[in-house]
């Protein structure tokens, strides 16, 4: 051997695992000193000798733990850390409200246990023996379990218990099967129908229709070439950045009693002023041009993705423009609609603002769910016998997503594309399509042009349009006080808070959403299939459900995060989270696994092959997810409404309070500032990454619950 | 720098995925600097018996020793191998001279250092002047090195190579093979070759293990498995060659091989009497003169190669193919061409 070579390597794995050792020392150190619950105060030890008796097998544990490890024994070592966790959790709820809320020391003690437990597990041969991918699998699985499962199973279960906390299964019945719920009176009987009816009825007629015009328009972008590029790009942006009820603002203004378009039919043609528009007409009419561009989007995809010589072979087998679109393109677009049609079904029931600006009369399941626990009434018990309705409809869409239209895809994903011309659509179905299409762009336009003129005129609501800031000055005034720049502006702190909420947020989002799709894409273990599907099936629970579980679980202690900040950004990370997911497996897709090979050979642990190899490559995928969840979060209503406080509130939440009060001038100021912000935002971002398609890639999952 | 003490063991090693099994109870050793091919066609286990090799695949039983270490449990990163990709997995994202010291500083070796071991490697192969390219900047042979010099650094006792030339083009596939095996010989390394291609696998190695469906089906010296070939697959994939099945009528070291009416002395090579196979190599059989003619038949294809012409012609034996050798006029079809082979040439196999 010359002179340049390397020292031998210690390549065999080492007996003791430090970085175990690290961990359980913090946690020793964090029983030690740092304050244990949430209204700070003791640490462990501290409590423990105080009297609190249940912390003492914890304490034992963690010593345990840190004996083990030293010594090498991974088997206690994994023992000892699960007891200390499953106590901790298990004396914690025992102890209900008569105990501590766990708080920072809670938290890093935990953790750290947690991450131990991975490690010695990975040690004893499991996960293949990769520690890091252990922790990653063990923490996620557990932060997903405590954000999700824990809360809408915890809300769930309310659902069999009466107002004093008893079980009562006799009155899951008598909530669960009522007229109320499921009556279908409308249908025939001149009576109204149950909210499960309407909610089903409504989503249906959402999702057909919103599938319908997403075709026309896919159909009349994609074959009419560059012309149209300009509305893929509206079409792929418009969703990001509108809070939705921004176009039921629109409709009110254009068709409600003393709205634009009411009264100039009122006046020219004589059709008298009615409240027509409040109930099913309307609703229906924001969530088509609310949801219709995600349709859009998917057939678009769909329809790039038809090889255009399949086509060209059926015409040169003497086809006819009008056999080849009803024999080759039709029958290769048909998963593509089911597919729209299942995202436009769960986006209509998930749909909260749209329903709570236009409704009327005409009652759904989200928001009766949110008026059974935050109105009058205050029923938990039924609050949550509604939530499982609507997540009962969600879960079968998404499963009939997962299972049947998983098979039923003929298109293959592979790099090479043939060349080729695609077909023209028959006369008839152009003309449709393009006429369609006119309709709603122009609607939309004129839903986007109400609500940034809505703003700077006096009452657009009302016809009065006279130029005026006052809205503006109420909601975003700025003075100069003695202590400098004053944001007196009421609308100023909820603004604040949400951009905050929203930039903590977004990179625990894409941190956690991106790591869970390389360990899901990556590695191999026993229980990776589960994992992905509980990772996914998050995105499928609705807001509301979401928000119910969440005031319903963390409302006491051990887990009380009602009323903080923390509990926003732990909502809006865990809803997120699949777009991550998704986003990262499709770009982990794009990275050559002998990547991670080469890296491996090459002596780097899976740590390092993470951040030097795994993570720079990715970095297209973090900035879709950053970008995604941001803007997500400015947007989301359904979720957060439950849990906005005075204190803490969101711009979302705050312009429905406003349309409550009727007060929408300033609601609709507001919104074309969130608008306007966001557009800036997604331009910026644009603009420093280049081409970088945001939101395409993520299209076709149920994005649920704005 | 001969840090090869031991080479690799591979015993009784075999890998399933559920009900498949991919590598079934395989066992060969590699002695030190010596460069042993596997060979097979797709799908027959090689490529995972290297990643096994390399630490990429869990095996499901059995045990692989690399020198005096037993690695059959440790992970790919705790072994003493490198390997070149068919893909050659050079990072995109970072440089030439980035993705060579990768090795180094991932086995805590600090920065100089690392630079240095680079250096002598990428000057060993050519490449200085090429430090600062990203690999999208550099021709697939230039890769090709980067990825054998990054793979070198390490020094590692066994280098392992997944078709290292499979995204080549023909002409710089013989050229990098050349360079390959020299580069083998002149370092002494221990080195695992994988591929599909048998032309290859003749030219580089010192030992080549054929494997079929999960198995090896032979091994041996590049010479041997030519000339002796154990069975119908083997006679068939190394090299082209004629498969006439008939019948062996063997006495007293004599050996006569009967089928279609017609029969020729053979090299018996210890066969007894009975059902055989024939295994004859193209160019081995030679168009004579109708009175030499071991064999008669009618041309039924020709096609002008250049350095051969290739003829199909329909005998008793079924339709041969025949190579006659440069400089030769053609034959036009259904003219009538007289066949001969020395009985040396031809291989008898059990059938």
């Amino acid at each position: 051997m010359n002179s340049t070579a390397l020292a031998p390597a210690v390549l065999a794995p080492p007996l003791r695992d430090r970085p175990n050792m690290v961990a359980a020392s913090i946690a020793l150190a964090a029983s030690l000193i740092v304050p244990w619950a949430a209204d700070g105060g003791a640490s462990a030890l501290a409590r423990a000798l105080a009297g609190h008796w249940t912390l003492w097998p914890l304490m034992g544990a963690v010593l345990a733990a840190l004996l083990s490890a030293s010594s090498g024994r991974d088997g206690a070592t994994a023992i000892a850390s699960a007891f200390g966790v499953a106590w901790t959790f298990g004396a914690g709820f025992v102890e209900g409200v008569t105990g501590p809320a766990f708080g920072i020391g809670a938290a890093i003690v935990l953790t750290a246990l947690t991450v131990c437990f991975a490690r010695a597990l990975a040690r004893q041969g499991y996960f293949g023996g990769d520690t890091t991918v252990a922790t990653l699998v063990v923490i996620i699985a557990a932060l997903l379990t405590i954000f999700i499962f824990f809360p809408v199973g915890r809300a769930l279960l309310s659902a069999v218990q009466d107002a004093q906390g008893r079980f009562a299964l006799s009155l899951v019945t008598a909530r669960l099967f009522t007229a109320d719920i499921w009556g279908v009176g409308c249908l025939g009987a001149g009576t109204r129908c149950g909210v499960a009816i309407n909610s089903a009825l409504l989503a249906i007629i959402v999702g057909m229709v919103s599938a319908l015009l997403g075709l026309a328009l896919a159909l009349l972008v994609q074959r009419g070439g560059r012309r149209y590029s300009g509305v893929l790009k509206l079409m792929s942006l418009l969703p990001i950045v509108t809070p939705t009820f921004v176009i039921a603002l629109a409709i009110v203004v254009l068709f409600g009693r003393t709205g634009l378009i009411t009264g100039w039919l009122d006046h020219w043609i004589g059709i008298p002023r009615s409240r027509w528009i409040y109930g099913l007409p309307g609703v229906a009419l924001a969530q088509l041009l609310s949801f219709s561009p995600i349709a859009f989007m998917i057939l678009y995809g769909a329809l790039t993705a038809v090889s255009p010589t399949l086509e060209e072979a059926a015409q040169t087998l003497r086809a006819s423009r009008a056999r080849v679109f009803r024999t080759v393109t039709w029958p290769l677009l048909r998963p593509a609609l089911a597919n729209a049609f299942l995202l436009g079904f769960v986006e209509s029931l998930a749909d909260f603002a749209n329903p709570i600006v236009l409704s009327g009369n005409f009652e759904v399941l989200s928001i009766k769910t949110f008026f059974a626990i935050a109105g009058a009434q205050h029923d938990p018990g039924r609050a949550a016998v509604l939530a499982s309705v609507l997540l009962a409809f969600t879960l079968a869409a998404f499963w009939l997503q997962q299972r049947w239209l998983g098979r039923l895809s003929y298109v293959t994903v592979s790099g090479k594309g043939d060349s080729g011309i695609p077909a023209r659509l028959p006369r008839g179905l152009w003309l449709t399509c393009f006429f369609t299409a006119l309709i709603w762009i122009s609607f939309t336009f004129i839903c986007y042009a109400v609500i940034l003129v809505g703003g700077f005129v006096k009452d657009i609501g009302r016809g009065d349009m006279t130029v005026s800031f006052s809205h503006f000055a109420a909601g975003f005034g700025v003075e100069w006080g003695s202590r400098g720049l004053f944001f007196g502006g009421s609308a100023w702190d909820s603004f604040f808070t949400t951009i905050l909420v929203a930039a903590i947020s977004a990179p625990l989002t894409a941190l956690i959403g991106l790591l869970a799709a390389y360990v899901i894409t990556r590695h191999r273990f026993a229980g990776r299939r589960t994992f992905e599907f509980l990772t996914m099936v998050s995105f499928a629970i609705p807001g509301t459900v979401i928000g119910v579980s969440y005031i319903v679980a963390f409302n006491v202690p051990p887990l009380e995060l009602t009323g903080g900040m923390a509990i926003l950004v732990l909502c809006f990370v865990f809803r997120n989270m699949p777009v991550g997911v998704r986003a990262g497996v499709a770009a982990l897709a794009q990275i050559d696994k002998t990547l991670d090979e080469a890296s491996a050979t090459l002596r780097a642990s899976t740590l390092r092959t993470l951040r030097q190899i795994i993570l720079p490559l990715l970095r297209p995928a973090i900035l879709v997810t950053l970008v995604f969840s941001f803007t997500h979060a400015m947007t989301a209503v359904s979720a957060v409404i439950f849990l906005a406080t005075a204190k803490y509130n969101l711009a979302t939440v705050y312009i429905v309070g406003r349309v409550e009060a009727g007060e929408y001038p300033l609601a609709i100021a507001y919104s074309s500032v969130l608008i306007l912000f966001m557009a800036v935002v997604l331009l910026l971002v644009q603009k420093a990454v280049g081409e970088a398609r945001l939101g395409r890639r993520t299209t076709n999952l149920l994005v649920t619950g704005h | 720098m001969a840090k090869n003490a031991g080479g690799v063991v591979f015993e009784r090693v075999t890998k399933r995925y559920g009900e498949v099994t991919a590598v079934d109870d395989v066992s060969f050793r590699v002695a030190p600097s010596e460069l042993v091919t596997l060979l097979g066609p797709s799908g027959c286990g090689k490529t995972t018996t290297l990643r096994m090799v390399a630490g990429l695949e869990p095996v499901s039983s059995g045990r692989i020793v690399l020198g005096d270490n037993d690695v059959t449990r440790r992970a790919a990163n705790e072994r003493d191998v490198s390997m070149v990709f068919q893909s050659y997995a050079l990072f995109p994202h970072m440089t030439v001279l980035e993705n060579v010291c990768y090795g180094p500083l991932s086995t805590r070796a600090d920065k100089p250092k690392a630079r240095e071991l680079a250096h002598a490697k990428l000057s060993m192969l050519g490449l200085t002047g090429l430090e600062h390219r990203l690999p999208s900047e550099l021709s697939g042979g230039q890769q090709q090195r980067v990825a054998v010099a990054r793979s070198l650094v390490l020094e590692p006792a066994v280098l392992l190579f997944d078709e290292p030339l499979s995204n080549l083009d023909a002409k710089l596939r013989r050229r990098v093979r050349q360079e390959i095996r020299e580069l083998q010989q002149s370092l002494s390394l221990t080195v695992i070759y994988v591929t599909h291609d048998q032309e290859e696998a003749l030219a580089v190695s010192d030992h080549i293990i054929v494997m079929e469906g999960g198995r090896i089906a032979q091994q041996g010296t590049p010479n041997e498995l030519y000339e002796s070939p154990a069975t119908r697959f083997l006679a068939d994939f190394i090299g082209d060659a004629n498969l006439i099945d008939g019948d062996l009528v063997a006495d007293s070291g004599r050996a006569i091989f009967c089928a279609g009416g017609v029969s020729a002395p053979v090299r018996a090579d210890g066969l007894g009497s009975g059902p055989a196979t024939l295994a004859l190599r193209p160019h081995r059989l030679r168009i004579v003169d109708a009175d030499e003619a071991t064999l008669s038949g009618v041309c039924k294809r020709a096609a002008y190669l250049g350095s051969r012409i290739e003829y199909v012609v329909t005998t008793a034996w079924g339709d041969l193919l025949v190579f006659d050798g440069e400089g030769r006029t053609m034959r036009p079809r259904d003219e009538p061409i007289s066949l001969k082979f020395d009985a040396q040439a031809a291989v008898v196999l059990r059938r």
